[in-house]
């Protein structure tokens, strides 16, 4: 992996502290989130954000752990994904 | 330097992953045996068991840390090795046999679920140690479990071996015998080529080629869903249209298996290969090529107008997929392996897809006669055909062709057999019971053909 970033996706059914619960995760270790944007899809809260790990604390799949144990608390998705996955498929 | 991709180009590859079984189908780590000689079966043997090994060993760990990183499922792990005929001079059937068990062996002590390369490369003739491998053949796919046998009976530039031809109708039958307590299934693990591929990473078929690297990461990809999915979005758009929707899926897919084949590469310090433009399904409902071709507004797959769907959507995989990857190779076309597609099986059973018509697409796609479950009391003589026709539109057609067929021991048409998962389940198909004995026991080898002089 040359870039240290990945993708962060959130879905569920909107709710109070959504955002709050996924930042302080990211907070804690020491992830950089880039940029963010939040929308609501078709009723679903939808989050998609742009994480630098290169500072983080864990390494990904660490990380990927704690966000899994982060959507179970929150019920919503979560996925985690580097950011080349995206490049890949839709830049040329 | 930052940028941002779309929300629906985020949850376009997400939805791909996630609800339309995108994946990685496979990476096949290639291993060149090429310096596993030796004067006798064990240090021969030892040499094999132990290059697969080192070889071998990181293979399973780095793909699931790719798995993990890009979140992309990688479905198969799995090793191809150069084709044992070429590389060990062993002295008789028994010893190959206990090769094979090696090769078993390693691929269980690095974690892969198949290991092909128990091949030998007949087309024109048999080497001594050609005929010990392929006599070898039932014995090392009834007592092994992982290891994949493949023997390649006619070329474009060589022509047809009959006489190959014949024998792989009685290893078939042979082999199916020999596992007939587990419904022939060791018949799965056996395919009959014409101008096989030296880089192809998908089983049963896989071998490391001779003019190959001392080892290559080689990836097949998958994705059908998606391919069924883009169509469904388009139910009045004309045939140019959905050849251009599929074009652009193909890229999509395709370029996961670059870039995960790119990273394979790299973490294992080996050659990357290829990318395998594959549409290869799974028994999972939705990842079937059958349905594809019905969402283009086929009744059933195998009626009327299936050759030509086919046909457009195996060049329209290819001429996307071509663009997204740097070096293409393998099979690279559209699968229709039946027990595979649950598409397929249930057109088997509505009664619209035959032998015939299956023959007749893979003049049109990748690859063969593929996972197609016979009545058990077929003949040597009649498979021995079935391979002769398929190969035939393989020479003429300059294209690789396959049979893998199971002739289900105990089993007549319309019966169902379970071969258990990726392997899926299967209808025993009818087959024309005329008798083609007198050709195929003339033997000798059909010339190659003129499209063969192209020099």
């Amino acid at each position: 992996m040359k870039s240290n970033r990945i993708v962060i996706t959130v879905v569920g059914i909107d709710k109070v502290g959504i955002i709050a619960g996924v930042t302080s995760v990211l907070a804690k270790y020491n992830a950089n989130i880039v940029d963010i944007s939040q929308t609501i899809m078709q009723e679903f809260f939808t989050m998609i954000m742009i994480v630098d790990i290169a500072q983080c604390t864990v390494d990904f799949s660490e990380l990927k752990q704690l966000l899994d144990q982060c959507a179970q608390e929150l019920q919503v998705k979560i996925t985690a994904q580097h950011e080349d996955v995206f490049r890949y498929m839709h830049r040329i | 330097m930052p940028f941002t991709f779309g929300i629906d180009e985020i949850l376009e590859t997400i939805r791909m992953i996630e609800a339309e079984h995108l994946d990685i189908r496979t990476i096949t780590l290639g291993i060149s045996l090429n310096d596993c000689s030796g004067s006798d079966a064990e240090t021969i043997i030892r040499k094999i068991y132990n290059k697969i090994v080192k070889y071998g060993e990181n293979l399973v760990p780095v793909a699931e840390e790719i798995e993990r990183d890009y979140g992309i499922p990688i479905i198969n792990k799995r090793v191809s090795v150069t084709p044992l005929s070429l590389i060990a001079a062993l002295r008789d059937e028994e010893e190959y046999v206990r090769c094979a068990h090696a090769m078993d062996r390693a691929a269980k002590e690095i974690g892969v679920d198949f290991i092909g390369g128990f091949t030998a490369l007949v087309h024109k003739g048999f080497t001594k140690q050609d005929r010990l491998l392929v006599n070898a053949i039932p014995g090392a796919l009834s007592e092994t479990e992982r290891v994949c046998s493949s023997v390649n009976v006619a070329s474009t530039k060589a022509g047809i071996n009959m006489d190959a031809v014949n024998i792989m109708g009685q290893i078939i039958k042979e082999t199916a015998r020999r596992t007939a307590h587990k419904e022939s299934i060791g018949c799965a693990k056996l395919v009959v080529f014409c101008n096989a591929p030296e880089d192809n990473p998908f089983m049963a078929g896989a071998f490391h080629g001779a003019g190959e690297p001392e080892a290559a990461v080689n990836v097949g990809v998958s994705g059908p869903g998606v391919v069924l999915k883009a169509i469904k979005q388009l139910p009045h758009a004309d045939l140019g249209t959905i050849a251009e929707i599929i074009k652009k899926t193909a890229f999509k897919v395709t370029r996961m298996g670059e870039l995960v084949g790119r990273a394979a590469s790299e973490r294992l310090k080996v050659s990357f290969g290829i990318v395998d433009l594959s549409l290869a399904p799974t028994p999972a409902v939705g990842d079937s090529v059958a349905s594809i071709l019905e969402a283009m507004g086929l009744e059933s797959c195998g009626g009327p107008g299936t050759t030509a769907a086919l046909a457009m959507l195996n060049d329209a995989v290819k001429k996307g997929g071509a663009m997204a990857s740097s070096y293409v190779g393998g099979l690279s076309g559209a699968f229709i392996p039946v027990s595979e597609d649950a598409g397929m099986v249930e057109a088997v059973e509505a009664g619209s897809l035959s032998l015939e018509k299956l023959e007749a697409m893979t003049s049109v796609c990748s690859v063969g006669l593929d996972m197609i479950a016979l009545p058990g009391d077929v003949s040597a003589e009649t498979i021995a055909a079935i391979i002769a026709d398929e190969a035939a539109i393989g020479m003429i057609n300059n294209k690789t062709t396959a049979v893998r067929v199971i002739p289900v021991e105990g089993k007549k048409a319309g019966d169902r057999v379970e071969f258990g998962g990726l392997l899926g389940s299967a209808v025993i198909m009818d087959y024309k019971k005329f008798d083609a004995t007198g050709f195929v026991v003339r033997g000798g080898r059909i010339p190659a053909p003129i499209q063969a002089l192209n020099n």
